[in-house]
Parts: structure tokens; sequence; C-alpha cells
């Protein structure tokens, strides 16, 4: 396996679990289609400070795009505010408008210079590690120079000017993901709380509004991060698709968190090796292994999961129908038309019930002794009036 | 008067073209207040990028570049991705946002593998995806044109139809179902229109900017008044005006792209009429607040004056 | 007299429930004609649920509802619908008129445009409300009364038999409230029959003159004055409303 294989995965970990930490909030705070329109919208940014820094990879540049990004958001609450429009078209417009912006601007400026909106919509994850933080001897001091070139010539047995420490994406990503969890670490307390009941934090004294802009800063900063390996566009299923997918499975918001970095690295770690086996664009395969994921962890999960829910359905079907019936008998107990309601030849009138599906309830209900037979009559046992109070009771 | 060069150079391309993109403002415009006044502004953007694959598979199948069959390929997955989102909406406790950015997202990166992999196969170019991701108003030819007119004009004529039972739908719900009109149905036939809006727009400005085609000029159309078929007129007329000028525009200097001028054109619109409408614009909003400010000075200054003339 | 021993709407054995949750259990339901009835219960009781199955809009696990004796769908044009006025967006670009004759819609059938003997009518129900001189207002500038005074006009421009309505008096002022009621009672006077979703215990003796308690199941259903003891509100409400004993 090539040494480049080992950089992608590592690059692709981290930009997943960097994503996914401020995603979890995002998610449960419905606002998942801000990461949408800031990945987007964050184009014309990272374009100014390009024509500035003439580098793809500079600080400055994440700094500047995280700015477009917070004041996407910015501009967005403000069209929301004249109240002339909804939130969502409010995002549905905004957006388009500063990507076009960008489109322009790079195509009218910067046409001749490696910066193409393929790369940055679409990501490749395949070219991330060909940028290398190489740092200049020169930079460094007197002693840590000491140690390295000792090394170097150790190592090598001549020397050498610069020195490789890495592909430069892992660093910027490796960075953000320590900035989202010292983030999340720091200020737990205060995102619970605003995540879920924004008054209440309010009157407490610990500004959602402050909170807010804080995430959002944090997302914007990921999100440019993260484009430059990945794509604008699978930054958005980096974000939403693990924490979506963490929520079918927990209430715990702990929980959730880790599970949003497992997933999310797992997503990552078999998509790439797809890619790596079959020769497609990694960014895509990821992304498509996000709703796959998805999908099957919607599927099998335990309680919440589509087979759990179905089995759980099937049963439930018929203690509910036997709860029905029971209640039926016990409302009309006693009554003048109680004879008539507890037919058993008629009880698939009355209820509007198939007569199979009528004479299988009554058959389970007499097995369980909620009902006897007298004739053709159904009559309430002791069990059966207490199944039936207790329903209606709750 | 440089700029004005490009009059002279009013050749048959840039008629097609131009054409295509009128025609392509009128429908996403039309269909676009449905989306717009449903809430589901976002819908469309997720739709167009769920529509990738489709467009993809279309062509690995049929090896075709013919727009009708890339055309389908991407209406049948949009049509998936929207349904997509219903169901995980309907059968988990995530929520819209969520399900549509989920959806958008993945459904675009399965798009990518296969686009990869038809790109490893060296005719990438002509299965023009890129042309789908990010628009290329200047590839328009005629069977597109007559694509688009044809589509189109099928989806105008069945909303002209349905007129007043989509109205209800959007309007009341559960007072349409409760006078006997099939509401499941008219749900699905009208996001069966908006799929066809999209997927004849990708072309033109592509699966990003979709979404501003159909939101933008239906945001300015509501500014400017209060009924709907009025709405969905200007709204149709905004998007055409939208098409036309952003085609005319880009092809009178070098650099300037299509798809991103016909956005900008319409947000441009947007603008103005948020600013400047009369009665909702945000001018004449503050003209009015300043003459209630006025006349309540006025009062305020009179019911002042009242007690010290009583006192005298 | 036929009239008598015929029921307006009759609910029986019905189930409503959502996913394994029941909201309704085992309800039955007689209401004759001509009645003004209040449909009462706590938060969560299922009122307007029960008005929802009535309707059809929601279907149920068990049970059956007849309209004068035939199924709902067969009866649709008889049948006048308020439904919530906080259900739908009041922003939307379209005027009072235009709001009330979407009443003629289900009488229109498909495709068919409202004429003018539609608009005569619409604006015959406007005067009813008294809100004939807002025919081309926006919605939006309407106030939660007058939004309700519209839902009003639409429902009574469907000339129904009998109408189902889902809390008419909810954020209205005293005003509209009472000519809502004055008007409801003209219904009635009429011979319409009229299922009302209430809220305000305070009022029931005095605006109508059926009752149905409902908590999820039916606690009582019948005349007011029969009907609307404080044994049967204890047992709708719990022991929440030890104020009404001396009512």
């Amino acid at each position: 396996m090539p040494i480049g294989n080992l950089d992608i995965i590592l690059i692709a970990v981290t930009t997943a679990s960097a994503c996914a930490l401020p995603g979890v909030f995002l998610v449960l705070r419905r606002m998942t289609l801000m990461s949408d329109a800031i990945s987007h919208a964050i184009l014309p940014g990272i374009v100014l400070a390009f024509f500035l820094t003439h580098s793809l990879s500079s600080p400055l540049l994440i700094l500047a795009a995280g700015a477009t990004g917070v004041l996407t958001v910015v501009f967005v609450e403000l069209l929301q505010k004249t109240k002339l429009v909804k939130e969502d078209a409010a995002i549905g417009l905004t957006f388009p408008a500063l990507f076009s912006i960008g489109v322009i601007l790079i195509s009218r400026y910067a046409s001749n210079i490696h910066l193409d909106i393929d790369a940055v919509l679409l990501g490749e994850l395949a070219y991330a590690p060909l940028n290398r933080l190489e740092v200049f001897i020169a930079d460094l001091n007197p002693l840590l120079l000491y140690v390295i070139l000792h090394i170097q010539v150790q190592l090598q047995g001549y020397f050498s000017f610069s020195f490789d420490l890495g592909p430069m994406s892992l660093y910027v990503m490796g960075v953000l993901l320590v900035l989202n969890l010292a983030f999340i670490m720091i200020f737990y307390k205060e995102l619970k709380l605003a995540t879920f009941d924004a008054s209440l934090a309010a009157t407490l004294g610990l500004s959602p509004v402050l909170i807010h802009y804080g995430l959002m800063t944090l997302v914007s900063m990921t999100t440019v991060g993260a484009f430059d390996a990945v794509g604008s566009i699978l930054v958005v299923a980096l974000i939403v698709g693990p924490p979506a997918t963490a929520y079918l499975m927990t209430d715990n918001l702990t929980r959730m968190l880790i599970l949003s970095v497992v997933i999310g690295c797992v997503n990552a770690v078999i998509g790439y090796w797809f890619a790596y086996i079959s020769n497609v664009s990694i960014a895509g395969a990821i992304a498509s292994m996000t709703f796959i994921v998805f999908v099957l962890v919607f599927l099998i999960v335990p309680n919440r999961g589509l087979i759990a829910i179905t089995r759980r359905h099937i049963r439930q079907k018929w203690e509910f129908a036997q709860t029905m019936l029971v209640i039926h008998l016990f409302n009309h107990e006693g009554l003048p038309e109680a004879e008539a309601e507890s037919e058993v030849a008629h009880l698939h009138e009355h209820l509007q019930w198939e007569p199979t599906f009528a004479s299988r309830v009554v058959r389970y209900a007499l097995n369980n002794r909620y009902v006897s037979q007298k004739a053709a009559q159904l009559i309430l046992t002791d069990r059966g009036r207490t199944i039936a109070q207790q329903a209606l009771v709750q | 008067m440089d700029n004005f060069l490009f009059l002279t150079r009013l050749d048959y391309t840039l008629i097609v073209v131009t054409l295509g993109a009128a025609l392509l403002g009128t429908v996403s415009g039309a269909l676009g207040t449905y989306a717009v006044l449903r809430r589901q502004s976002l819908l469309g953007d997720a739709i167009s990028h769920a529509a990738l694959p489709g467009i993809a598979i279309a062509f690995l199948l049929t090896g075709s570049k013919t727009p009708l069959i890339l055309v389908l390929g991407a209406a049948v997955a949009g049509w998936l991705g929207a349904l997509a989102i219903i169901s995980i909406v309907r059968l988990t406790r995530i929520k819209y946002d969520s399900a549509l950015a989920l959806v958008l997202s993945t459904f675009f990166g399965f798009g990518l593998v296969l686009y990869s992999l038809i790109q490893r196969s060296g005719n990438a170019n002509q299965a023009g995806l890129d042309t789908f991701i990010f628009g290329q108003a200047a590839t328009i030819l005629k069977r597109d044109v007559i694509t688009i007119g044809i589509l189109g004009g099928i989806a105008l004529i069945i909303m002209l139809i349905l007129w007043k039972e989509l109205k209800l739908l959007i309007f009341d719900e559960g007072f349409a179902a409760s006078l006997g009109f099939p509401t499941r149905l008219l749900d699905i036939l009208l996001t069966s229109l908006l799929v066809i809006a999209i997927v004849l727009g990708l072309q033109a400005v592509g699966a990003v900017l979709m979404s501003a085609m159909l939101v933008a000029p239906a945001v300015a159309a509501r500014q400017w008044t209060n009924r709907l078929n009025l709405m969905v007129f200007l709204a149709a007329v905004f998007g055409a005006f939208a098409g036309v000028s952003g085609t005319i525009i880009s092809s009178s200097t070098t650099g300037l792209p299509t798809g991103p001028m016909i956005i900008l054109c319409a947000t441009l619109f947007v603008g103005l009429s948020i600013a400047f409408a009369p009665n909702r614009g945000l001018i004449w909003d503050s003209i009015r607040q300043h003459k209630n400010r006025r006349s309540l000075k006025i009062a305020v200054g009179r019911l002042m004056e009242g007690p010290q003339q009583e006192s005298e | 007299m036929q009239a008598l021993d015929s029921k307006a709407i009759e609910v029986t054995d019905l189930t409503v429930a959502y996913q394994e949750t029941p909201v309704l259990w085992d309800i039955d339901l007689d209401v004759p004609p001509g009645v003004l009835l209040a449909i009462v219960g706590p938060n969560g009781a299922g009122k307007t649920t029960l008005i929802k199955a009535i309707l059809g809009l929601v279907r149920p696990a068990a049970g059956n509802v007849l309209i004068y004796n035939k199924p709902y769908a067969t009866q649709r044009r008889i049948v006048g619908y308020v439904p919530q006025r906080g259900s739908v967006d009041w922003d939307f670009p379209t005027n009072v008129l235009d709001v009330v004759m979407m009443g003629r819609y289900g009488a229109l059938g498909w495709i068919k445009r409202p004429g003018s003997r539609d608009r005569e009518l619409a604006m015959h129900a406007l005067e009813k409300v008294g809100m004939e001189n807002y025919t081309t207002r926006q919605i939006s500038q309407l106030s939660g009364g007058q939004q309700q005074r519209v839902f009003l006009a639409r429902a009574l421009v469907q000339d129904a038999t009998i109408y189902l309505m889902d809390e008419p008096f909810q954020g209205v002022d005293a005003t509209t409230e009472r000519a809502i009621i004055s008007l409801l009672q003209e219904l009635r006077e009429n011979g319409k029959t009229v299922v009302v979703v209430h809220h305000d215990l305070q009022t029931v003796t005095d605006y109508f003159d059926w009752v149905t308690l409902l908590n999820i199941r039916r606690i009582a259903s019948g005349p007011v004055k029969d009907t609307f003891t404080s044994e049967n509100l204890r047992e709708t409400y719990g022991g929440r409303i030890a104020f009404m004993k001396n009512r």
C-alpha cells in the first residue's frame, strides 16, 4: 500500500470527525440547511482571500472564508427579519447569489490561477496529500534546528533545506478538530441548554445568541477547511450524515457526539476503501456510504429501527385490537344495547372489522381469558374489565 | 460603446440560447411560486442535486446524450430524492431540514461516483455531466429549446388547468381534503411539476444555482402583489427577464459565465423588489413609519397643549 | 316524522390511533339534527381528532361514521368545515373574497372556475358575518377575529346541513365572539346541525344546547342541562376543576 493512501485515510477521518461534532448541534437545532448555505456561500470569501495570499492553505483564507460564512448567516437572518421573505426562501436566495459572485470572480480574474470551481465544489481527496506542509529550516529556532539537522543527517546522510511534515490538510483539519472539540467541551452546558431550551438559557444569562454565532463561526471555518479536501457538497454529507445516523440510535447528547464521530470515521474509511478498490471518486464514495450506513442503521437499530417498529407493530396490532374489543364490551356493559353490541356474529359490523380479523381477535381474547363466550354473546371477564379500565385511565 | 457591440453579433446561437433561458425562466419562475408558498424553497435544491445520479445512470444505460433521455433520468432520480426526504421525515425522528441536507449531499455524492466511472471510460464530456453540475447555458441547442418548450409547456398547462385545486391545496390542505379533493395525489402532481421545472433548468444554471431560479422570481413577485394569479405571472416574467438579461450580459463580455449571471440578475430583481415595491417594500415601509411617527408627534403635541389651554 | 329518529351524525365504536398511541377509544356519539353541540374536554382529549375522523381526514382503527345514515364520502356536499384558524398561512397571497369562494370549490368540482353566481353567494356569506366591506383586503391584514369570520363565511357558502367547527372562538375579540355565537344560533334555528370544538367551560351553558364531554373516551353526551354536571366534568378533567362545583 503506497503511503499516500494512509495520508488520505488520515485526512478523511480527521475531516469527518471535525465535521461531525458541530453537525450534532446543527441537526438538533434544525439548522443543517445553514451548513449547506455556508458551504456554497463561502466561495467569494475564498476567492478574495486567494487573491490576497495566492495560497489555498493560508490561515488567512480560512479566516476570510469563515467570516463570509458568518456573514451569510447574518444576511439570511436579516432577510428573515424584514418579514418579507420566509427562512427557507431566504437561505435559497442567499447562497446561490454569493456562489454566483464567487464563480464570476474566478472565471473573470482567476482563470489562469490554480483555483477551479470543480475542486471547490466536488473536491478530490486523492489530491489532498499532494499539498505538503513544508518547513524551511531557516524559520526554525536554533535548538530545533540542531535536533532536526541531527536527525536529518543521521537518517539520510545528506543536507536538505526543507522538511516534509505531512499533508497540509491534515494539519488544518487537525487544528479545526481540536478547536471544535475544545468549544464543545468548554461550552457543553451552554450548548446543551441553548439547543433544548433557548428561552431558559437566556433567562439564566447564558446568551444563546453568542452560542449561536460561536457555533456558526466554527461551522464556517470547518467547512472552509474541509472544502479543499472533500469539496463543499460532501462537507454537508459529513456534517449532517453521521449526526443524523447517531440521532436514530440514542437520546443522550454525549453519546450522540461520540457516536457521530465514530460513524463519521467508519463512513470515511469504508467509503475510501470502496473508492480505492473500484477506482471512483473518493468524496462521492464517502457520501454514498454515509447514506447507506444511515439506511442500514435505520433498518436494524433496536427500538427505533424499521424492523423493530414493524415487528412491534404486528404484535401490538393484535394486542390493540383485543383492547379495543374489551373497551367496546366495557362501554356497553349493563346498558340496554349490550346484548346486540356483544354478539360475536355482528361484531365486525359494529367495529367495521373484516370478519376474519374480528373472529381472530375474539379467539385471542378468549385464549387470554379477557372474555368468555355464552351462546352467541361475549361477556367480559374480571381480567378483561381491568384491562379496559386501565386502558381508559392510561 | 464596446458593450453594445454584441448587438451586432446577435447571431443564431445567441438567439437560441436566449430563447432557451427565457423559457426556462418562465417555467421555473411560475412553478417556483408554489414551492416558495409551501415553504419548500430548498426542496428544489435537494431535487436538483439528487438528479445527478439519474443523469449518469441514464447515460450509462443508453450511452445517449439526447436531452430527453438525460432529463428523464434526472426526473426519476430527483423524484426518488424527494420521496426519500418525505419517507425519512415520516418514518424516523429526523427532521425535515436534516433529511433534506442528507439526501441532497449523499445523492450528489453517488452521482459523483458514477461520474468518475464514466470519466474513467473516457467519454465524460460526451455525457455533458459537467453541464448539469455547473450549468452551461451556452451549450443549449435547438433541440434543447424544443424539449424545454414542450415539457415546460405541458407543466404550465397542467398548472393552469388545475389552478383552483392547487391553490386550495397550498392554502388549506385539510379543507381541500374535506371537500373530497385527493390531496395526496395533488401533492404528488405538484412535486412532479416542480421536478420537471428543475431538471429542465439544470442544463442552463446547474444543480447548485437551480434553487435560486425557483425561489428568486417568486420572492420578487410576492412583493408586488397580493394575488396568486398575478404573483405566478410576475414570477414567470421575472424569471424570463433574468434568463434573457443574464444570457445577454454574459455574451457581451468574456469571463462572465451565463448561469451565475442569470442568478445575479434574478437576485437583483429580488433586491429591487424588497426595497422599492409599494406597500410591502422596505422604503415604502420606512416612509410610512416616518409619517406615523410624525402624526403621532403632532397628536401628542396637541395632547400636551390641550391641558395648558384649559388651565389658562 | 322521519326527521326525528334520523341522526345527523352517528359515530359508532370509533377508535383512532396515531401509530400505537390511541387518541380516541371506542367513541359512540349520536348527534340529533338541529342542535348546537359543544365538544368539550382537556387538551389532548382528541376533540380535533374526532372532528377530523368524522370528516374522513384521519383513518380510524375501528368503528364507523354515518352522516344521515350514509357514509361521509357520499354526503360531503351537506357538511361544512371550519378548520382551526392557525392551520393555514395567513400571508398567502389572496384576499377575503377569494378565500370565501373556496367554499364553493366542492360544489364546482374539478377544473371549473367559480363564476358570478359563486361570487354572489360569497358576497352574501360575507354580509352575514359582517365582512362585506373587506372583500379585497389581503388576508394577512385581518385581525384574528376577522380571520375567523372569513373562515366562517367560507363554511356558510358551502350551504351545508351540518357544520363542523374547530375552535371558532380561539383568539377572537368579544364582539366577534358574540357575532359568531348569534350566527351559530341562527343556523340552528334554520334546522342546521352545528358541532363546535369548544374550550371555554364558562360559556357552555349560555351558548349551546347539547354537549359532548370527551377525554380519549366519551364521558357523556346529551342536552346541556342533563349532561354538563360537575360530576361529569370531574370525570372529564380529573380533579382540576374544583371551581366548577358551584355551577
